[in-house]
């Protein structure tokens, strides 16, 4: 097995994480989708550290995990927030900014 | 002796300020200001006058710069006078019958109480009339010129409580404003042309110029002229005026400031020199407005409108002298001083009349008069044998001067000119005649008669003092208004022969306006003759219509020429449907124009941006996932052309 | 196996470890997306982290593979599920489409941005594995900590700020800040007599034997419930129990359990209504 079907992957959960992200109203699901498309691109980084023989790309990905986690307390904390003011996690619900 | 000049307006503009700025505490002297201050000028004039005759006959001219006005750069205007024999004549007559008509209307609006604003009006009018003759170019001119149509529209309002004053003020404002709209854009021709408006390199300059440019400026002075002086076509508002005062129409309305437009084509002869079809435009007009208002006059039963027909006929003179060139420009001139002279004099004898026959000017309600006014017969008798030309008296030898220049010219264009002419001098006699012979003499139709005609609902205050319906006790008017007549009188009587013999006044104006000799058909002596049969004509005319027969004290229904006579020749009827209809209609087609084209492309942009707008919203619908959606997109867009890029 | 052919492919093992988990990483990300309860997705997530996690060992990261399982998995998981139960864990959300248009336009998107991704993978010349059996020579940890504090210590030390800065954020945002004294319980009944409503205290809940718990509406003497019994939460989420007709229900379930048992057969009013008084 090529290790780059590792890539294809990466490629195939980024995807369904970005149409989740489209198709879900709920601003939880929303965010765990996020997750996804993050962890989709770590596993790419991944590969491609392991195909560039040097450990930069997981430096990278490490990174990307530590930003992932001060984005996710912030993103719960704002949807919390959210869900105090309306009683309601659903994205469609904050749509005052339209005539 | 050049600051002169300015104290020369000043003088009068001073008054004008103090009694119209001064309030009621100025009421008991406010006459007396501005009449002395009217005398004052006029002293200055002769004081100037004087001095110029004491020069050599080419450097008679004085200027005087008072202040730079407009300094920028490519564009000069400055305050500066210019007194040369032209205006020296203009400032003496403006001056001089100016400060007559100030004496006589101390007595004639001696119960008027808003007296002191109409001394100041009338210093407002001398100060603007002066600062039009003694300016040294156009735009100061102009300056000027507006300033004397200010004061006229000022003062035929006077008695704006009387609806038809306040109408005929309106009037003339309005068709002077056509008049002053050409001389606006023939100063701005000089601009462009000459790049200045001083009268020196502006009329220096018409050599280099081409005749086309000349004509166009021209064609825009004679406009101006036409407004200001009431000729054919602007004509229509003088009749009207005569709702002002009686003095306000001798000075202002026959004496001075409707002879602007002959001083202007004078002054501007040089331009009109050049330009021949200008020239026989002026001519045109000229002759068509002296006979134009010569039948008008013929037909009015009102004193000053038959006046003010007569005064439009004798400007049609000048306009046609001025036309004629250097043949003319003197004898132009020089009629218009005698005219001055009598005219004012015939002016201040109707007010006179009016005065004792509490206001009433309609002829029909006179008769008999001589024995009652002596003064005022004596005075306007002589105005009369002036103006119909009686040899020896000041309108013979200016007219006849004319007439002869008419025929001088050559050609068919001088016989038709001369022929004009000479038919308008018939004419003159006829009216003429006839505004004698109803006023002072025949019965006295005024005996048991109301005094108040339905179409002269006069509210002079003079009025209040007698009873509604009193029969008019013919006297005399004061002293203070009889020594002006006196004195108008003795200028009508022998300005003429002193102008003419020895051609002192031909001397005296030559080196400003040049003169010439035509080549006349017929001789001098011949035209003489022929000016005297058609004044005998005339009279003979008059006498056996009005003299030897009573005159009816209602008007006749009178042929069709008499009726339209008595409606101006249909001239107010021929504005309203041209210029009012006209204007109506171009109006409401550039109403629709507007609201159709302009409106619809206005709408049309704002109603399809708007639409687009809506439809633009609805891709803001407020939905995040919406705009995700688009984001997302983006990026598929990015990531395929970037593919793209790479593959190419 | 030499070390040439590692770079162009990996072991059998490896593979088959690939296809397997692979296919259940798949399955678990669109779970993740089409699961009705956001608790259901958030376990699906976890399994499909996981999975990440064991990929990141096979590809010689066994730092991060460690740090995925306890930060991601253990940590940022919990966290959503602590939101998640917070939030409601019970409301399922409807997957119908709202906005008209939206999925099939995010379908197109998804397709085509895959589309393009997997064609620009295929495209690309990736078949040079080097395999970082020589810089994993010191062991992996050892080799990140060398990079992390040399080369991006940095992004390092920012990555830090960045951190405190968000648990600040968090703090922030869900802490309401008081901005008025509270009142006292003096001020509160002096409040309730002013306005003259509710002077004594609110009637307690549950006044039902079988049924006393805060979730139930205490009776009114006609019988009907009173929404005043329950606390304001527990109103604002719709998760008061109503029992008003529980006790009637009772009653006949006993009468005919009794009757059976005496064998019976008169017919009773078949039901008994208590419409008139909840009127």
């Amino acid at each position: 097995m090529n290790p780059v079907n590792y890539l294809y992957l990466s490629a195939l959960l980024f995807t369904i994480g970005a149409t989740g992200v489209l198709i879900r109203r709920n601003a939880i699901v929303v965010f765990m989708c996020i997750e996804l498309m993050l962890n989709a691109c770590n596993l790419a980084f991944v590969t491609f550290s392991r195909m560039h023989g040097n450990l930069d790309g997981q430096v990278i990905a490490f990174f990307t995990m530590v930003v992932a986690a001060a984005e996710v307390v912030v993103g719960l904390a704002i949807i919390v927030s959210l869900f105090r003011s309306r009683h309601s996690a659903s994205v469609d619900d904050a749509s005052l900014m339209k005539l | 002796m050049e600051n002169l000049i300015a104290l020369l307006v000043a003088a009068p503009l001073l008054g004008a300020a103090v009694l119209l700025c001064g309030g009621r505490r100025l009421d008991a002297v406010g006459h007396w200001i501005g009449t002395v201050l009217a005398f004052v000028s006029f002293a200055f004039g002769v004081i100037l006058f004087a001095d110029l005759l004491g020069k050599d006959a080419e450097h008679r001219t004085l200027m005087q710069h008072l202040f730079s006005w407009v300094p920028v750069e490519g564009f000069q205007a400055d305050v500066t006078f210019r007194l040369d024999q032209l205006s020296m004549t203009f400032v003496l007559l403006i001056t001089g019958v100016g400060s007559l008509i100030h004496l006589y209307s101390v007595g004639y609006m001696e119960h008027d109480e808003r007296r002191r604003r109409f001394f100041g009006y009338l210093n407002l009018f001398l100060a603007a009339m002066l600062l039009l003759v003694v300016a040294d170019n156009y735009l100061l001119l102009y300056v000027g010129w507006e300033g004397v149509g200010l004061a006229s529209y000022l003062l035929i309002g006077f008695w704006q409580h009387k609806p038809s004053a306040a109408t005929a003020a309106k009037k003339a404002f309005l068709v002077n404003r056509v008049g002053d709209m050409g001389l606006s854009i023939a100063i701005m021709l000089m601009f462009t042309t000459f790049g200045t408006f001083a009268f020196g390199p502006v009329l220096d300059g018409v050599g280099d110029t081409s005749e086309g440019k000349l004509t166009a400026i021209g064609l825009m002075l004679l406009l101006a002229a036409c407004g200001k002086s009431a000729q054919v076509p602007l004509q229509s508002w003088l009749g009207d005026a005569m709702e002002g005062p009686t003095p306000v129409s001798a000075l202002i309305h026959a004496a001075t400031m409707v002879t602007a437009g002959v001083y202007l084509i004078v002054r501007s002869g040089a331009i009109f020199n050049a330009a021949p079809d200008a020239q026989l435009a002026v001519t045109v007009v000229g002759a068509v407005t002296l006979l134009f208002g010569a039948i008008v006059g013929c037909a009015k039963d009102d004193i000053k409108k038959a006046l003010a027909g007569s005064t439009m006929s004798q400007i049609g003179y000048m306009i046609l002298a001025a036309g004629l060139g250097p043949i003319g420009y003197v004898f132009a001139i020089m009629h218009l001083v005698t005219h001055g002279f009598f005219k004012a004099g015939l002016f201040l004898g109707a007010g006179s009349v009016m005065h004792g026959m509490n206001d009433e000017v309609d002829m029909r309600k006179y008769g008999g008069l001589r024995k009652y006014m002596p003064v005022t017969f004596i005075t306007f008798g002589l105005g009369y044998l002036a103006i119909i030309g009686f040899p020896g008296l000041s309108g013979f030898f200016s007219k006849d001067k004319i007439i002869e220049a008419a025929f001088a010219k050559g050609g068919t264009e001088g016989w038709i000119l001369g022929g004009a002419a000479l038919l308008g001098a018939a004419i003159t006699a006829f009216y003429m005649t006839r505004v004698m012979l109803m006023t002072f003499f025949g019965e006295e139709r005024w005996r048991n008669q109301p005094t108040r005609s339905p179409e002269a609902p006069s509210a002079e205050p003079v009025a209040e003092h007698h009873g509604e319906h009193a029969e008019p006790h013919p006297h005399e008017s004061p002293k203070v208004m009889t020594i002006p007549m006196i004195l108008l009188a003795v200028g009508s009587v022998f300005g003429g022969a002193f102008f003419s013999i020895g051609d002192r006044f031909l001397h005296w104006l030559e080196p400003v306006t040049g003169h010439s000799e035509g080549d006349s058909p017929v001789s001098a002596a011949t035209v003489t003759g022929a000016t005297m049969v058609c004044l005998i004509i005339g009279v003979g005319i008059a006498y056996a219509m009005y003299g030897r027969r009573p005159v009816p004290a209602v008007a006749p229904r009178g042929s069709l020429l008499t009726r339209a006579a008595r409606r101006d020749l249909l001239q107010d009827d021929f504005n309203h449907v041209v210029l009012v209809r006209g204007g109506e209609h171009l109006t409401r087609s550039l109403v629709y124009v507007d609201h159709t084209l302009v409106d619809g492309v206005v709408n049309g942009t704002a109603a399809s941006v708007g639409g687009l707008s809506g439809r633009m919203r609805r891709l803001q619908n407020g939905f995040a996932r919406s705009y995700a959606v688009s984001m997302f997109g983006g990026a598929a867009v990015l990531v395929a052309a970037t593919l793209l890029m790479r593959a190419v | 196996m030499t070390a040439q052919l590692a770079a162009y492919s990996t072991s059998t093992g490896e593979a088959f470890q690939f296809w397997v988990l692979g296919t259940v990483a798949v399955i678990g990300a669109l779970a993740t997306v089409f699961m009705k309860k956001a608790v259901h997705s958030a376990l699906s997530l976890a399994g499909t982290m996981i999975i990440l996690a064991v990929f990141y060992l096979a590809n010689g990261a066994y730092f991060l593979g460690i740090v995925q399982v306890v930060v991601y998995t253990g940590a940022i998981m919990m966290l959503f599920l602590f939101v998640v139960m917070l939030v409601g864990v019970t409301a399922a959300d409807s997957l119908k489409e709202t906005i008209k248009g939206q999925r099939w336009l995010a379908l197109l998107c998804g397709l085509g941005f895959g589309i393009l991704l997997l064609g620009g993978i295929g495209n690309a010349s990736l078949n040079d594995f080097n395999g970082l059996g020589q810089a994993n020579g010191n062991g992996n940890v050892e080799g990140l900590a060398a990079l992390i504090f040399t080369k991006y210590v940095f992004a390092f030390e920012i990555t830090g700020a960045l951190l405190i800065t968000a648990a600040v954020g968090a703090m922030v945002l869900t802490h309401r800040e008081r901005t008025e004294r509270a009142k006292t319980q003096r001020e509160l009944s002096e409040q309730r007599v002013r306005e003259g409503k509710y002077v004594p205290p609110l009637p307690a809940p549950g006044v039902y034997a079988r049924h006393n718990a805060v979730d139930i509406a205490g009776l009114l003497p006609d019988g009907t419930p009173s929404d005043l019994t329950v606390s304001k939460t527990l109103r604002d989420r719709g998760q008061i129990r109503d029992v008003s007709s529980e006790a009637l229900n009772d009653l006949r379930a006993l009468e005919q359990r009794s009757e059976e048992r005496l064998e019976r057969t008169e017919i009773e009013p078949a039901t008994f209504k208590r419409e008139e008084a909840s009127q």
